[in-house]
C-alpha cells in the first residue's frame, strides 16, 4: 500500500478517542475486543512458532556439529559431514555486491523522487518501481537465465577478463553464471526496497530546513547534501538494512543465476551458491535426517540474521517515517 | 564568481546523477517486459491453456494444471491470511494504542522481513511432515503466513484514516461499540482494504520458494487439497532450469500470464485507489 502510505507521509496518525468515552457497557463489545485481539496476537505467536519449530528442526545437526557448524567447509551427503561456510559465504558475498550497485542507484532514485522531480512525474516513476517491486522472483531468475547471464558473459566479463584479468575478482573463464550474475540481479531486486525507503524518510524530513538552507543560497544540491541527508540519515541506513534483509533471503533468483556450486573463490566469474539456493535446491531431495537437519539450521541461521536486520531497520525507520509496503517483504 | 559557477557546475551533476540513476533503475524493467511480452506471446496458444505437462516430444503440452494450481493456492491463501489478518488490524487500529498492540505491529513488521523459504521450512516441518506428505492445503498455509503481516498493517492503516466522527455518529445513536466498528467503521475502510488485498495478493501469486516443499509440484490435473499441487511460478523454475527449448518456450508463455495478472492487480488496485482520493 505505498500510495496510501504517501498519503499518511508521517507518523501522524489521527486522535484517538479517550477509552473512557469508548466505554464498553456492552457485553458484545468486550467479546469483539478479546476477538480482535486473540487474533492479533496470532503475529505474535507465528513468531515465536516459528523460531521455537526452526530450532527444533536444527536440533541433531545443531547437536552435531555445534558452532563448528559455521565454519565448516564441506558438504557431503554421502558422508554425512555438514559445514555452513560456503554457503555463507555466497550469501555474504553476492548481498554485498547487491549492495554495492543498489545503494548509489537507489539513493540517487530516491532523491530524484523526493527533491527534483517535478510533481507530475513523481507518481508515474514511483509506479514503475513498485511494478520493479511486484515482479516475482522467479520471472527475474527466467530473464537472468536467458537474458542476463549471456549479457554479462560476452559485454562485461568477456572485455573485464581481458583487461583486468590478472587480479583474483576477474580471473577464470567468463560464463555468465556465478557470482557477478547473482550479485547484480540481487541489486535489481533490492533497488525498489532502498528507494521507496529512502524516499519516504527523505519526504519526511520537514520542509523548513530545506528552506533555510535555501535561504541561505545553497544550491538544490547542497541543500540535499547538508541538510536533507544528514537529518534522514538514521532512516537511509534503516532502508539499506531492510534492502540487505530482502537480498539475504532472496531465493529463486538467485538460485537460478548463481550457479550453485559449493565453492569459495575470489573471483566474480566462479560460480558460487547462497544459503537459501541450497535450502531451495536440496530441501524435498535430503535423505537422512541429518542431512535434513543440517539444512534446516540454514535456515534457522538465516530467520535469525533476517529477524535482527529487520528489527534493527524497523527501530531506525519507524522514528522518522511509516513504511511503504514496498519494504514489506522478503 | 568563479566560486559560485563551480558549485553551479557541482549542481547540474549531481542532479544529473539522480536522473540517471532513475533511468539505470529503469532499464532491467524495461528489458525483462519486453522479453517476457515478446517470448511469452510466442509461447502461448490454446494448449497452454487446456493441456496438461507433457514429456518433451509430446505436442499440445500445456499448463492447465498450474494455472489452476495457482488461483486455488491464492485462494487458501487468502483463507488463511485475510481474515486472521483484518481481525488483527482492526484491534491495532481500534484497541491497539498500548504495549502489546506495540509488540503486535513490531512482530508483524518482522515476520514481513523473513525469508519466504524460512516460512517454507517452517510450514513443511509442521504441516507436512504432520499430514506425511506435501499438500495444496500446506501450500495455502505457507502463503497465508507471508500475506498475514501486509493484511494485518494495511487494515490498521486504513481503519485508522475513518474519522472519529463517524464513529462518534453511530455511537450517538445507541450503537454498540463493536457493531459501530463493523457495520461503519470497516465498512467505510472496505475498499482501501480491498486495494491492500490486490496488491497483497499479487504478491503472493508470483512466490515460489514457500510452495518448494509445500505443495510441491504435480503432472497431472488435481484439485484434492491434500494432494500435491502444480503451480505457475513452480512450474516457471522448474522448465526454466531443463535443457529443453519447448519448455523454455512455455516458462515464458507462464511468465507472461503471472505478470500480466501482478501488473493487473497492481494497476487496477492503484486506479482504485486514485478514484477514491484524488491527490
Amino acid at each position: 500500500m505505498a500510495v496510501s502510505v504517501t498519503a499518511l507521509g508521517r507518523l501522524s496518525l489521527p486522535r484517538r478517542l479517550a477509552p473512557a468515552f469508548w466505554g464498553e457497557a456492552h457485553l458484545g463489545d468486550r467479546a469483539f475486543r478479546l476477538c480482535t485481539a486473540a487474533f492479533a496476537a496470532g503475529a505474535l505467536l507465528t513468531l515465536a512458532a516459528l523460531a521455537l519449530q526452526m530450532t527444533r528442526a536444527s536440533a541433531l545437526s545443531l547437536r552435531r556439529f555445534g558452532p563448528g557448524f559455521v565454519l565448516g567447509t564441506e558438504w557431503d551427503p554421502v558422508r554425512e559431514s555438514f559445514g555452513a561456510l560456503p554457503f555463507l559465504f555466497g550469501t555474504v558475498v553476492s548481498s554485498a555486491l547487491a549492495l554495492l550497485i543498489a545503494v548509489p542507484v537507489s539513493l540517487g532514485a530516491a532523491i530524484f523522487l523526493s527533491e527534483l522531480a517535478p510533481g507530475w512525474l513523481r507518481s508515474p516513476i514511483g509506479f514503475l518501481l513498485e511494478l520493479l517491486a511486484a515482479i516475482p522472483s522467479v520471472v527475474y531468475g527466467l530473464w537472468g537465465i536467458f537474458v542476463l547471464a549471456p549479457w554479462l558473459r560476452d559485454t562485461v566479463q568477456r572485455p573485464l577478463s581481458g583487461a583486468l584479468g590478472g587480479l583474483p575478482f576477474f580471473s577464470g573463464t567468463p560464463r555468465g553464471f556465478g557470482m557477478m550474475a547473482g550479485g547484480l540481479i540481487l541489486a535489481i531486486m533490492v533497488l525498489p526496497t532502498i528507494a521507496s525507503v529512502s524516499r519516504e524518510v527523505m519526504r519526511a524530513v520537514p520542509v523548513g530546513l530545506r528552506e533555510a538552507a535555501l535561504a541561505l543560497g545553497a544550491t538544490r544540491w547542497e541543500t540535499v547534501r547538508h541538510s536533507v541527508l544528514p537529518s534522514a540519515r538514521s532512516g537511509l541506513v534503516g532502508a539499506i538494512i531492510l534492502g540487505l534483509g530482502r537480498a539475504l533471503g532472496e531465493t529463486m533468483a538467485v538460485t537460478m543465476v548463481i550457479g550453485n556450486r559449493a565453492e569459495i573463490s575470489a573471483s566474480l566469474f566462479e560460480p558460487g551458491y547462497t544459503m537459501a539456493s541450497v535450502i531451495a535446491n536440496e530441501f524435498t531431495e535430503a535423505a537422512g535426517d541429518l542431512y535434513l537437519s543440517s539444512l534446516a539450521e540454514i535456515g534457522l541461521l538465516l530467520f535469525g540474521v533476517t529477524l535482527l536486520l529487520n528489527a534493527l531497520a524497523r527501530l531506525l525507520v519507524w522514528r522518522i517515517a511509516r513504511l511503504p509496503d514496498g519494504a514489506r517483504r522478503a | 564568481m568563479d566560486r559560485y559557477r563551480r558549485r553551479s557546475a557541482i549542481d547540474r551533476l549531481a542532479k544529473a546523477a539522480c536522473v540517471a540513476a532513475v533511468l539505470l533503475a529503469l532499464v532491467p524493467l524495461a528489458s525483462l517486459l519486453a522479453y517476457v511480452a515478446a517470448k511469452g506471446v510466442s509461447g502461448l496458444s490454446l494448449s497452454f491453456f487446456t493441456g496438461l505437462p507433457k514429456p518433451v516430444g509430446e505436442p499440445d503440452g500445456g499448463m492447465v494444471n498450474a494455472v489452476t494450481g495457482t488461483l486455488v493456492l491464492v485462494g487458501l491463501a487468502c483463507l488463511f491470511g485475510v481474515p486472521p489478518g483484518v481481525m488483527a488490524g482492526i484491534y491495532l487500529a481500534e484497541f491497539g494504542d498500548n504495549r502489546f498492540g506495540k509488540a503486535v505491529r513490531f512482530s508483524a513488521d518482522v515476520l514481513s522481513g523473513v525469508p519466504s523459504i524460512v516460512v517454507g521450512i517452517f510450514v513443511y516441518t509442521l504441516l507436512v511432515l504432520w499430514m506425511r506428505g506435501f499438500s495444496a492445503l500446506a501450500g495455502g498455509v505457507a502463503l497465508g503466513i507471508i500475506m498475514l503481516p501486509t493484511v494485518t498493517r494495511t487494515t490498521e492503516e486504513l481503519v485508522r484514516m475513518v474519522p472519529d466522527s463517524l464513529r462518534e455518529a453511530a455511537l450517538a445513536l445507541g450503537v454498540p461499540r463493536w457493531k459501530a466498528i463493523v457495520r461503519v467503521v470497516l465498512r467505510t475502510a472496505a475498499p482501501g482494504i480491498l486495494t491492500g488485498l490486490m496488491l497483497a495478493v499479487a504478491r503472493v501469486a508470483g512466490e515460489t520458494a514457500p510452495l518448494l516443499f509445500t505443495a510441491f509440484n504435480n503432472r497431472f490435473w488435481s484439485i484434492d487439497l491434500s494432494q500435491p499441487m502444480a503451480s505457475m511460478p513452480v512450474q516457471i523454475f522448474t522448465y526454466a532450469v531443463s535443457p529443453y527449448e519447448e519448455w523454455h518456450r512455455q516458462a515464458w508463455a507462464a511468465a507472461l500470464v503471472l505478470v500480466a495478472m501482478v501488473l493487473a492487480l497492481n494497476a487496477g488496485a492503484r486506479l482504485l485507489l486514485h478514484r477514491r482520493a484524488p491527490r
